[in-house]
């Protein structure tokens, strides 16, 4: 376990200290989380952004399934909602997933937002950054650098989905289903 | 001519009720002596140590589509595929085009089986002119004819009329020929497309319930008795026929009956592919009919197997099952199917499977010459066979000119080594010799 | 999942599950601005119609549109089929097209199964003769869940002319791998062989089965069917089987009324019933077509196989 529920938590406040000082406030700010574990860490950096200015940041959930660029080399992968309840036009749009890799996830979910209206701007929060980028995408807010080697797996593990916090390092073989 | 000693071979002759091994010697086409440790001087000795010696088979029921659809076959690949099925004597219907229903067309097509010469064909007639089930055709004419023809059938088609058969029973009589009936009752069949059963149900096609059969069945029997005509029923496909057959020859009943391999070998699951090389009137049935067939077989109430060979082009059977006409192949499997399906499993003993593809038969018509007995004087038609050889059905290897056998892909034991037509090899080691 | 989707019988109920759960998804793709996905970009999906129906084969084409796949139409009509070119013609043709997928209607039982055999793309059966009609089931499915919390024990009731109905086979299959309880109501002329065997109840009398059920799935009598003679009249026929105001009273207050459509009002369903049935019942049938079709074209074509 390299980072605990503690490590968890100090990251995610810093984080949203880091959003609200470069946004200079939360005003036209939406935090979309990727599913699936990017979900419940958005709603949890929504409601930390809501305390720290006082008032409500909205949150969202983005299902990429539809838009990744290896379909049809791989298995069908499972579909979730989309629930984005608010206009992205002049919004600054936060996505929020929990590990940063190839980047293609991102991408992928640079277009399914993009089909849905044209932000203001988007910028990526992420739990963890484990490099090996695969696209010239980088995050904008990073909660902790995991230099890792491509055969290991970065498992990240939440309460809402899996009962604890924390982040693991593995190295049994485990295809990368982000 | 040639002198051949087929030597040590088990000797199967149900005619002459022998079963042993027995060497028998050939010379100018015809049987000069049987009997073990045979003198071979003179002869060509061909060695048939382990391998069964029998009657060459004779089939009541094959479609040959000369004149007419030769894409599909022709009297000589037709008498080719017999002859490697051990076949020396085959009965082509008369579904041709044109229909041979006058003596011109059975004389040719007769004539032509002595061309190709690899087994004797004995045409059947039909019994109404194009088969169009409405009158008569010249029944005596061609009875008269070259071809001798003395069994006739619309075979294909089931004669509509109670009166029409009847008529056709009493007038062979006077030269005692047989009339071959196929039984299915065109209204109960309108538009069927296979066995009507659970299968069919599931699989959304019409279906072609048993009792259509046997009510047809039912009453040829009972045509037969009025008139004192000869019947033969062809292809019987269901337990209910079979039980009718057997209860009018207690009655004293002249009818003689067929099935065919694929009614003792397959059910109506193999539709559920929807590989018409599996539609065939009458359809494949349920497992009870094909039980009630074996045993048919067995007691002798069906008195011969006859493959009722029914060649289509290739382009035919590779469509939708309702655009395929019904009809498998059967000449060059029939013999290994009779040998895997009951005699391994112990329906019938090597004996009796072989008197119901030669003696059996051969009671039904006149076909001088085949179905034995094995004897000094008789026309030397035999066939030479491995009953254990395990071989797989290939249809792309078959001689056939057609691919429509239901057996691809199947594994069978028993296969030709030889067959002679009048002392003369028409197979060789397992190949054609012309 | 199979490759193919040919029978609901190729289905089970984990795999009933993940369509009808993917299409629940992919309905929100109607609600947006863009009414598309890039998931099946690239790919040809080809629409082999032999018999008319255009409103699946517009439900198939939208659906692949709205994944991005490009799609071929190809009606028997007037093409090379009329003038005599066999469905192996017509496979072969379409493999060197290079499509993906080919979603086909035809006259014949089994011709999707026959064109399984002749190509390497993914067939779909759209409806195959009388025999089966797997997407219309997938449809009706979801219809159901969309009212009801879930299939075990749900009370399906299915009328009339069950003998050669491909929505009925289909339903029956699926409904039972669900955990269904499925009654058939029809005459007996109209009730296929040994139909005992397909694990549903059946009965001949609709007034004594309408009470319990949940849903009420009438099935489309056609007319050629009464010249056959399989029943007397279409009057009698509809005093029988139809369903009018009494029966519609008759029923739960909870139940629903479906029909895979066009209605034949005064045979199967009384004129007075059909108008306020057909707006609710039919508009939902048209979207979930889509959203159904999509999930299937998105799980047999965006991959080797279903991940769990």
């Amino acid at each position: 376990m390299v980072l605990d529920a503690a490590d968890v938590h100090r990251a995610l406040v810093r984080i949203a200290h880091e959003i609200v000082e470069r946004n200079k406030g939360t005003d036209g700010l939406l935090v979309v989380g990727i599913h699936t574990r990017g979900v419940p860490l958005a709603r949890r950096l929504a409601a930390k952004l809501g305390e720290i200015e006082g008032r409500e940041v909205p949150a969202g959930a983005l299902d990429v399934a539809m838009y990744r660029d290896d379909i049809g080399m791989r298995p069908p992968q499972a579909t979730h909602d989309t629930e984005l309840p608010f206009d992205l036009a002049g919004k600054v749009v936060v996505l929020v997933d929990d590990v940063l890799y190839t980047g293609r996830t991102v991408r992928a979910a640079l277009d399914a937002l993009t089909d849905f209206g044209r932000p203001r701007a988007i910028q990526l929060a992420v739990l963890v950054d484990r490099g090996h980028r695969e696209l010239p995408l980088r995050a904008d807010y990073v909660g902790k650098n995991l230099p890792t080697a491509p055969g290991q797996a970065v498992r990240v593990l939440l309460a809402e989905t899996d009962g604890e916090d924390g982040v693991l390092v593995e190295d049994a073989p485990r295809k990368a289903v982000v | 001519m040639t002198r051949l000693l087929l030597q040590g071979g088990r000797l199967v002759d149900p005619a002459s009720r022998h079963d042993g091994v027995a060497d028998v010697l050939v010379d100018d086409g015809r049987v000069a002596e049987v009997g073990p440790g045979l003198d071979g001087t003179g002869a060509e000795v061909v060695d048939c140590g382990g391998l069964v010696v029998c009657p060459g088979l004779v089939d009541l029921h094959v479609h040959l589509r000369e004149p007419g659809r030769e894409d599909a076959e022709t009297i000589e690949t037709g008498s080719r595929a017999a002859a490697l099925g051990g076949y020396t004597a085959v009965c082509p219907m008369p579904n041709t085009d044109p229909v041979a229903d006058n003596a011109g067309v059975v004389e040719m097509v007769a004539a032509r089986g002595r061309e190709v010469g690899l087994v004797d064909v004995f045409p059947v007639g039909a019994v109404t002119l194009g088969q169009r089930g409405a009158e008569l055709a010249e029944l005596g004419a061609m009875a008269r004819s070259a071809a001798r023809v003395d069994c006739f059938s619309d075979d294909g088609l089931p004669i509509r009329e109670a009166r029409l058969l009847r008529l056709a029973l009493e007038y062979t009589r006077a030269f005692d020929a047989v009339i071959a009936d196929h039984a299915q009752d065109a209204s109960l069949t309108d538009g069927a497309q296979m066995h009507e059963g659970e299968v069919s149900a599931m699989l959304g096609l019409a279906g072609w319930p048993a009792a259509a059969e046997e009510m047809v069945v039912a009453r040829d029997l009972l045509l037969a008795e009025l008139t004192g005509g000869r019947l033969h029923l062809c292809h019987v496909s269901t337990g209910g026929a079979v039980e009718l057959v057997r209860a009018a020859k207690a009655r004293g009943v002249r009818v003689t009956a067929e099935a065919a391999p694929h009614h003792f070998a397959l059910t109506d699951e193999a539709a559920r592919s929807y590989d018409p090389v599996f539609k065939v009137n009458p359809p494949l049935r349920e497992k009870a009919d094909v039980e009630a067939v074996r045993q048919g077989l067995a007691d002798g109430t069906l008195d011969a197997i006859a493959t009722d060979h029914a060649p289509h082009a290739r382009e035919d059977k590779e469509v939708e099952w309702a655009a395929a006409p019904p009809g498998m192949l059967g000449l060059e499997t029939a013999l290994a199917v009779t040998l895997t399906e009951l005699v391994e499993p112990g329906y019938l003993d090597l004996v009796t499977a072989v008197e119901r593809l030669t003696a059996g038969p051969a009671r039904c018509r006149r076909l001088p010459g085949h179905g034995g007995p094995v004897a000094p004087g008789a026309a030397a038609n035999l066939a030479v066979f491995d009953p254990a050889a395990a071989w797989t059905v290939d249809r792309a290897r078959l001689a056939s000119r057609a691919r429509n056998t239901p057996f691809h892909g199947r594994e069978l034991r028993g296969r030709v080594v030889h067959t002679l037509l009048r002392g003369a090899f028409a197979v060789r080691d397992g190949r054609a010799t012309r | 999942m199979q490759k193919h989707l040919l029978s609901a019988a190729d289905l089970t109920a984990a795999d009933i599950t993940r369509v009808l759960d993917t299409a629940a998804h992919l309905a929100k793709v109607t609600d947006r601005a863009i009414k598309k996905v890039p998931t099946l970009r690239g790919r040809t999906v080809c629409n082999l119609f032999f018999e008319d129906s255009t409103r699946t084969r517009i439900s198939f084409e939208l659906a692949a549109k709205r994944l991005s796949a490009d799609v071929i139409n190809f009606s028997a009509k007037g093409s090379s089929v009329s003038k005599g070119e066999s469905l192996k013609d017509t496979a072969i043709t379409l493999e060197a097209m290079g499509v993906d997928a080919i979603v086909i209607r035809h006259g014949a039982s089994g011709a999707p199964w026959r064109l399984a055999e002749w190509v390497e793309a993914v067939v779909v059966n759209a409806g195959d003769g009388t025999h089966e009609h797997p997407t219309q089931a997938l449809l009706d499915l979801y219809t159901m869940r969309q009212r009801f919390p879930g299939f075990d024990g749900l009370k399906v009731a299915i009328v009339g002319d069950v003998l050669h109905s491909r929505v009925a086979r289909s339903n029956v299959l699926a409904l039972t791998t669900m955990g269904a309880e499925v009654t058939l109501v029809a005459p007996p002329t109209l009730l296929p062989a040994r139909v005992e065997t397909w694990g549903a109840a059946v009965s001949y009398d609709l007034d004594a089965v309408l009470p319990k059920q949940d849903v009420v799935m009438l099935l489309r009598v056609q007319l050629e069917r009464q010249r056959a003679g399989f029943f007397p009249s279409l009057r009698e026929y509809a005093r029988l089987y139809g369903l009018d105001a009494r029966r519609l009273d008759a029923m739960a207050d909870h139940a629903i009324v479906m029909h895979p459509g066009p209605m034949n009002r005064g045979v199967e369903i009384a004129a007075e019933v059909a108008d306020s049935i057909e707006r609710s019942v039919i508009a939902d049938q048209v979207a979930n077509g889509i959203s159904v079709r999509m999930a299937l074209l998105y799980l047999l074509l965006g991959g080797p196989e279903v991940v769990a």
